[in-house]
C-alpha cells in the first residue's frame, strides 16, 4: 500500500518562503548569487514584457479578450494618475504602470501553487518603497527649492500648537515608507502562510484516513475560496500600492 | 529553549492578535458609510467605491501590523 507520507510535505508553512541560492557568486563582498527570487522576478519582468507585446500585436479597434484585459490595466492606471495627479501628472504615468504592472504580476505569479512570491519578501518592498521614497523626495526638491518643508505645516494651524503638529506631520512623514512596504509584504505572506496551513490541514486528514478522508472536502472548499480571495487581495494590493505612491507624489508637486 | 519561553510566547502571540478586533470593526464602518453614502447619491464606480477600496486596504494595513507582530513574538 502506497504510503501517503512520504510523498513530499513541507514541515511548516513558512518554508515557501525561503531563499535558496541556486548559482552562487560572490562579487566585491556582496552576495550576487542567482536565488529563486531572483528568477520569478526575471521570469515576472519577461512575462509582462512578452504578454504587453503579445496582446497588441494585432491590435483590433474592438478588442478581443487578451487585449481588452491590458487595456483595463491601462485604463486603471490612467484613471488613477489623472485623479490623483492631474494634468502635470502625466510625465509620470510611464513610472506608475511600470509599478503596477511589476507588483501585480509578482503577486499573480505566486498565485501559481509551488511558486514563489517575490513581493512577500520585506527586502523587496522595503526596497521598493525606500526608492521610491527618495525619487519623491529628490522630485520635491527640484520643485519647490528649501520651500520644500513647508510640506510639514498644514495651512489653518494656530500658532501655539505649530510644533506638535510640525513633528507628527514629519513622523507620518518618514513612517510611510514603512507602512507601504509593510502592507503589501504582510498581506502577502499572510494570504500565503494561511494558504499553507489550510492545505496543511487537508493533507493531514487524508493521510489519517477512515471517515476523515471524506471530510476533507471542507477545509479544501474553504480552501477554494480562500484562494479566490487571494487573487482579489494581489490585485487589490498592487492598486492601493500605486493609487498610494500616487497621493503622496501629489502632496510633494501640490501641497504648497 | 525551555518550555516555559515557548508558552509564554505563544501565550503573547494571542494576546497580540486581539488588536484584530478594532480592525474589524473599522472595515464594517468603511463599507456601512458606503452603503449609506450609495443611499444617499448613488454616483457608485465614480468616485465612492473607488475611495471604499483604498479606505478597506489602509484599515487592513493595520491588522496586518497586529498580525506581524503576533508571527514576530511567535517565531523570535
Amino acid at each position: 500500500m502506497y504510503n501517503i507520507n512520504q510523498t513530499f510535505f513541507s514541515a511548516s508553512p513558512l518554508e515557501q518562503f525561503e531563499i535558496i541560492p541556486l548559482i552562487p557568486l560572490e562579487l566585491f563582498g556582496l552576495n550576487m548569487s542567482l536565488t529563486n527570487a531572483s528568477i520569478f522576478l526575471i521570469l515576472s519582468v519577461a512575462l509582462s514584457i512578452f504578454w504587453s507585446t503579445l496582446v497588441i500585436y494585432k491590435n483590433k479597434l474592438v478588442p478581443g479578450n487578451w487585449q481588452s484585459v491590458k487595456e483595463i490595466f491601462y485604463d486603471t492606471t490612467l484613471t488613477l494618475v489623472k485623479d490623483n495627479l492631474g494634468k502635470k501628472g502625466y510625465r509620470y504615468f510611464p513610472f506608475i504602470f511600470t509599478l503596477f504592472t511589476i507588483i501585480l504580476y509578482c503577486n499573480l505569479i505566486g498565485m501559481v501553487p509551488y511558486s514563489f512570491t517575490v513581493t512577500s519578501h520585506i527586502a523587496f518592498t522595503f526596497g521598493l518603497a525606500l526608492a521610491i521614497y527618495i525619487g519623491i523626495n529628490i522630485i520635491g526638491f527640484r520643485t519647490h527649492g528649501i520651500k520644500f518643508f513647508t510640506i510639514f505645516l498644514p495651512k489653518g494651524v494656530p500658532l501655539f500648537i505649530v510644533p506638535l503638529v510640525v513633528a507628527i506631520e514629519f513622523v507620518s512623514y518618514v513612517v510611510k515608507v514603512f507602512t507601504i512596504s509593510i502592507r503589501l509584504f504582510a498581506n502577502m505572506t499572510s494570504g500565503h502562510t494561511l494558504l499553507k496551513i489550510i492545505a496543511g490541514f487537508v493533507w493531514t486528514m487524508i493521510s489519517i484516513g477512515g471517515v476523515f478522508v471524506y471530510l476533507q472536502i471542507i477545509p479544501l472548499v474553504l480552501l477554494l475560496a480562500l484562494v479566490g480571495l487571494e487573487i482579489g487581495i494581489a490585485l487589490l494590493q498592487a492598486y492601493v500600492f500605486t493609487l498610494l505612491t500616487c497621493i503622496y507624489l501629489n502632496d510633494v508637486l501640490e501641497m504648497h | 529553549m525551555n518550555v516555559t519561553l515557548q508558552s509564554a510566547k505563544m501565550i503573547g502571540a494571542g494576546l497580540a492578535t486581539i488588536g484584530l478586533t478594532g480592525v474589524g470593526a473599522g472595515v464594517g464602518i468603511v463599507f456601512g458609510s458606503l452603503v449609506i453614502a450609495y443611499s444617499r447619491n448613488p454616483s457608485l464606480k465614480n468616485e465612492l467605491f473607488g475611495y471604499t477600496i483604498l479606505g478597506f486596504a489602509l484599515t487592513e494595513a493595520i491588522a496586518l501590523f497586529a498580525l506581524m507582530m503576533a508571527f514576530l513574538i511567535l517565531f523570535t
